[in-house]
């Protein structure tokens, strides 16, 4: 990289560039192993018995019949997982969520679990454990469960309590965002929009189910193989839960094949190494695609207020937003997540919101990409979308006069730096989709999207081989590529070629601790560690150069993946390669490497706005994408192509849960549609090719400009659908996914009022 | 045990082996030959990450039984490449970054196949009806049309 002495703009030989993936061919040949493929010498098959009650206290388990079945090697129940917690709320309710306790608190609640040679026999022993249960009533509606007289989800850890009738709530936490006086500011503007919307719960629905192989053995030390976005969290997590050491347990990720969020937290894992402790050998673990449906995280549903004033020339007065989420039966921090993203977007004199967890009898919600942004962005870009409308005002326009801008104040309380929200919708304004005609029933909606991202505990190595390429061990689990996006930053750093360097996944007694990969952290606090080793390896590779030429090695520099001797006195040495330095290693010092051990800072936030044109048939309700548009701020895109990759799945994602995703569940609180036939992702044939534009506005806080770009693409999809789907019906959509029947209903509605 | 024999061709070698009646052939190709390249994505025939081919046929091999192969021809993602030699389609796949994680690349790669060599010249919609029975949940299948469609172009010989 170097800086053009005339503009000041950083030049890139290789960041920007889109060469092959360098796990590539491993993926298109099936050699690539996932959870699922791996197996351990003498390994057993291991499958959980799952509460078919939404809400019942386990009075007994009679696993007799099932341990003296042949071939099975270990049952075990919650008794065979102590509680190790010591206090620590979280940490129990995660043991809690991955084996009842005391009760099942959703349908597909794990209770029990066996260990047996093959698969067929661990099945029968399934069949062969009674579980009495007594049933209690359940609730998995939010806004039911928000009423004081609802059943209560979770007792103990229920943190709030009504004050009058002083009994425990289903409300987990509130929180509270915002600054300036409201009311003040709803009494001042010309046209005030209120609306309330619900949004069904969808899954990560990553096309990998949840796997691993777990051993541990007699002297107290495990091996963990797994599918996983973050193997040292796990480390930690699993070791808690089984009263292990943390350093004895070795945990390998394993090629991950999706995980949106899902792929955080820990659900199968210790029951993996539970049943290995107890069985005394290894065991396999994989979760059916049921099991990943009913069991593991979905994001959460979501019921939202907003109400947004506005002046005749469209800047916002006010805002307001109560937003309602659930959390499955456990704590959350959806509600705080949707509160301070609802307004992210704008800078607004006087803005309140308020984001509730809920306690239902669901599974325990998790992470998935930007949770809880795109239903706030539903709820406040439709009622923008409106205000435009009855003010007869571009859509875009009305952005523009509110969008924030660098040193604007946060709704949610932090001031923005350089941020690039302007430019993407400049980027929009001037993109050719704006000015295709439309048709009858056809409608075009936009929408804006936020998310901060995040940095964290990042830890690289890079090694040089003996004939000059470099290694570098990276412990951020690469979800979609970006492994070669770090093999770019290094090539980069060191100035060699891009083919000369290869990335792979430390393990997590190769690498100190990593966070996981989550909150588009990956690329952005991986390559500025692998930026921090390879200056560290530089420097090393300078001194052994200097003691091949025998000069002090302040005369020693750095330049195109050489080492040059500057000076009057040595100026006139030809130059020594990488390879040349690290053939004579073993003469001048030893192995040459450099590490960055980081925590890392200065988390560059992201913007994006879709633009999508649908056509809806008035007489089914079925919505049709015709074109869409992803345009946002990546700060520097390392590898383009695998950023515009992010941009397209975010935004199908999104499409997805816009148009059909949403857990079904019955009178009985049982998921209906456990399976990808009735939750229905979208396929090939239901989309069209997806636009993106990359808008560079660099990160100052990052070396390269970089910002995370993984999350922000799923926040605008449900309000950009949902814009274009009202404005081609002339009715206002408030509930996801606008499914045929729900749109139809609406219709059908509209024409009646 | 009550094994059944079962004699097969599976990318180009014959193959003995014994499974179970009611073993479907992803958990023969898997966990009896270790051919893990065909993926469980959902056991249900609703994903096609479990894609191969018996006999010239696209199939879910979560829904055929091992005992169905008995003296059938098998074709997986193992067999795709020739030597060193990718299949025009896998190197498409890298070329336009068609996968992200992976998971779903050798369904889709098995389809795309089958696909292209019962037309070879297919429209971008009959492509995406082609491949809707393959899910892919990273990439919005943009990348993944692209590459057929530029992979279709290098099989057929036509100027790029
Ligand atoms: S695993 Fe066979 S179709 Fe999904
Ligand atoms: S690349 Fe991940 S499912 Fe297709």
């Amino acid at each position: 990289m170097n800086i053009n002495a005339k503009t000041q703009i950083q030049e890139f030989r290789s960041v920007g560039t889109r060469p092959v993936r360098q796990d590539g061919v491993d993926k298109v040949t099936g050699r690539a192993r996932y959870g699922a493929d791996y197996n351990m010498p003498g390994q057993l098959v291991g499958l959980v018995l799952r509460s078919p009650h939404a809400h019942a206290r386990i009075k007994s388990i009679d696993t007799s019949a099932a341990e003296a079945l042949k071939g099975v090697k270990a049952v075990i129940t919650a008794a065979d997982l102590p509680d190790h917690a010591d206090g620590d709320e979280g940490l129990l309710e995660i043991l809690d969520n991955c084996m009842a306790r005391t009760k099942a608190r959703y349908d597909g609640h794990a209770v029990a679990a066996v260990a047996a040679i093959d698969e067929a026999t661990a099945r029968k022993a399934l069949g062969l454990i009674r579980v009495d249960y007594e049933v209690l009533p359940h609730v998995t509606d939010v806004d039911e469960a928000l009423k004081s007289t609802a059943n209560v989800v979770h007792e103990h850890a229920t943190s709030r309590v009504d004050p009058e009738q002083n009994v425990p709530l289903n409300v987990h936490a509130t929180e509270e965002f915002g600054h300036g006086d409201i009311e003040a500011g709803f009494a001042k503007s010309d046209l005030i929009v209120e609306r309330s919307f619900k949004a069904e719960q969808s899954h990560q629905g990553y096309i990998e189910p949840h796997a691993c192989v777990a051993s541990v053995n007699a002297d107290g030390t495990g091996d963990l193989w797994v599918t996983t976005q973050g193997h040292f969290s796990y480390r930690i997590v699993c070791a808690q839960l089984l009263g292990m050491d943390v350093s004895k347990l070795r945990v390998t990720s394993s090629e991950i094949g999706g995980g949106f969020g899902g792929k955080t937290h820990v659900w199968a894992e210790p029951v993996a190494l539970a049943l290995s402790r107890k069985a005394g050998r290894p065991v396999k673990l994989t979760m059916s695609r049921e099991e990943v449906f009913r069991s593991t995280g979905p994001t959460s549903p979501a019921s939202i207020d907003v109400k947004i004033g506005v002046s005749n020339e469209g800047v916002i007065t006010s805002a307001y937003a109560h937003l309602r989420y659930g959390c499955g039966p456990y704590s959350g921090v959806w509600g705080m997540l949707g509160a301070m993203t609802a307004f992210a977007c704008y800078d607004i004199e006087n803005v309140k919101t308020i984001g509730i967890d809920v306690r239902i009898n669901r599974p325990k919600t998790a992470a998935y990409r930007a949770p809880s942004a795109p239903v706030a962005a539903f709820a406040v870009e439709s009622v923008l979308d409106e205000i435009a409308q009855k003010l007869d005002m571009d859509p875009l326009e009305l952005r523009f006069r509110n969008a924030v801008k660098n040193g604007s104040r946060s709704s949610y309380g932090p001031t923005f730096g350089t941020i690039g929200l302007v430019e993407v919708l400049e980027a929009v304004k001037s993109h050719p989709q704006l000015n295709v005609p439309l048709a009858a029933n056809q409608g075009r909606g936009i929408a804006c999207g936020y998310w901060f991202n995040i940095g964290g505990q990042t830890c690289t190595t890079l090694n040089i081989g003996v004939d000059g390429t470099a290694t570098l061990t990276i412990g951020t689990v690469d979800v979609g590529g970006s492994r070669s996006s770090m093999s770019l930053v290094a090539a980069e750093e060191l100035g060699i070629d891009y083919d000369k360097v290869k990335t792979v996944i430390g393990d997590t007694a190769t690498l100190g601790h990593n966070d996981t990969t989550e909150g588009s952290r990956g690329t952005f606090s991986s390559s500025m560690a692998t930026i921090n080793a390879v200056k560290q390896a530089i420097g090393v590779l300078r001194e052994r150069a200097a003691k091949m030429w025998e000069i002090p090695v302040d005369d020693v520099v750095w330049e195109k993946g050489c080492a040059r001797a500057v000076g009057e006195e040595h100026g006139n040495l030809p130059t020594l390669s990488l390879a040349e330095i690290a053939k004579e290693a073993p003469n001048t010092g030893g192995p040459i490497a450099g590490h960055s051990e980081i925590v890392a800072e200065g988390v560059g936030v992201s913007f994006g706005a879709h633009i999508c044109d649908v056509e809806v048939d008035p007489e089914t309700g079925a919505t049709k994408i015709l074109r869409y548009l992803v345009v946002q701020d990546a700060g520097r895109a390392i590898h383009p192509a695998y950023v515009e990759g992010q941009y397209q799945g975010g935004a199908v994602q999104g499409i997805g849960w816009a148009l059909n995703e949403e857990y079904v569940y019955g009178a009985d609180g049982r998921l209906q549609n456990a399976g990808f036939l009735d939750y229905r992702i979208p396929v090939c044939s239901d989309l069209p090719m997806i636009d993106t534009v990359i808008v560079e506005v660099p990160n100052p806080g990052h070396p390269y400009g970089v910002r995370g770009v993984g999350e922000t693409p799923i926040v605008p999809p449900l309000a950009a659908v949902a814009n274009a789907i009202s404005r081609a019906t002339g009715v206002r959509m408030t509930h996801v996914p606008m499914s045929p029947p729900r749109v139809l209903a609406a219709l059908e509605n509209a024409k009646v009022t | 045990m009550n094994g059944i024999a079962v004699s097969t061709a599976i990318n180009g070698d014959d193959i003995e082996f014994l499974c179970r009646p009611e073993e479907t052939l992803l958990t023969v190709l898997r966990d009896r030959l270790g051919l893990m390249g065909a993926k469980e994505g959902c056991g249900t025939g609703d994903c096609g990450a479990c894609s191969v081919r018996v006999d010239g046929r696209l199939v879910c091999s979560c829904l055929v039984l091992g005992a169905e192969v008995q003296g059938q021809v098998v074709e997986t993602i193992e067999g795709m490449a020739s030597g060193d030699s990718l299949h025009p389609l896998q190197e498409k796949f890298l070329e336009h970054a068609a996968l992200q994680c992976g998971i779903c690349t050798p369904g889709f790669l098995m389809a795309a196949k089958d696909l292209l060599e019962r037309n070879p010249d297919p429209s971008e919609e009959e492509i995406r009806f082609g491949l809707a029975g393959n899910l892919c949940r990273c990439t919005g299948y943009d990348k993944i049309v692209r590459a057929v469609q530029d992979a279709a172009q290098v099989m057929r010989g036509d100027a790029a």
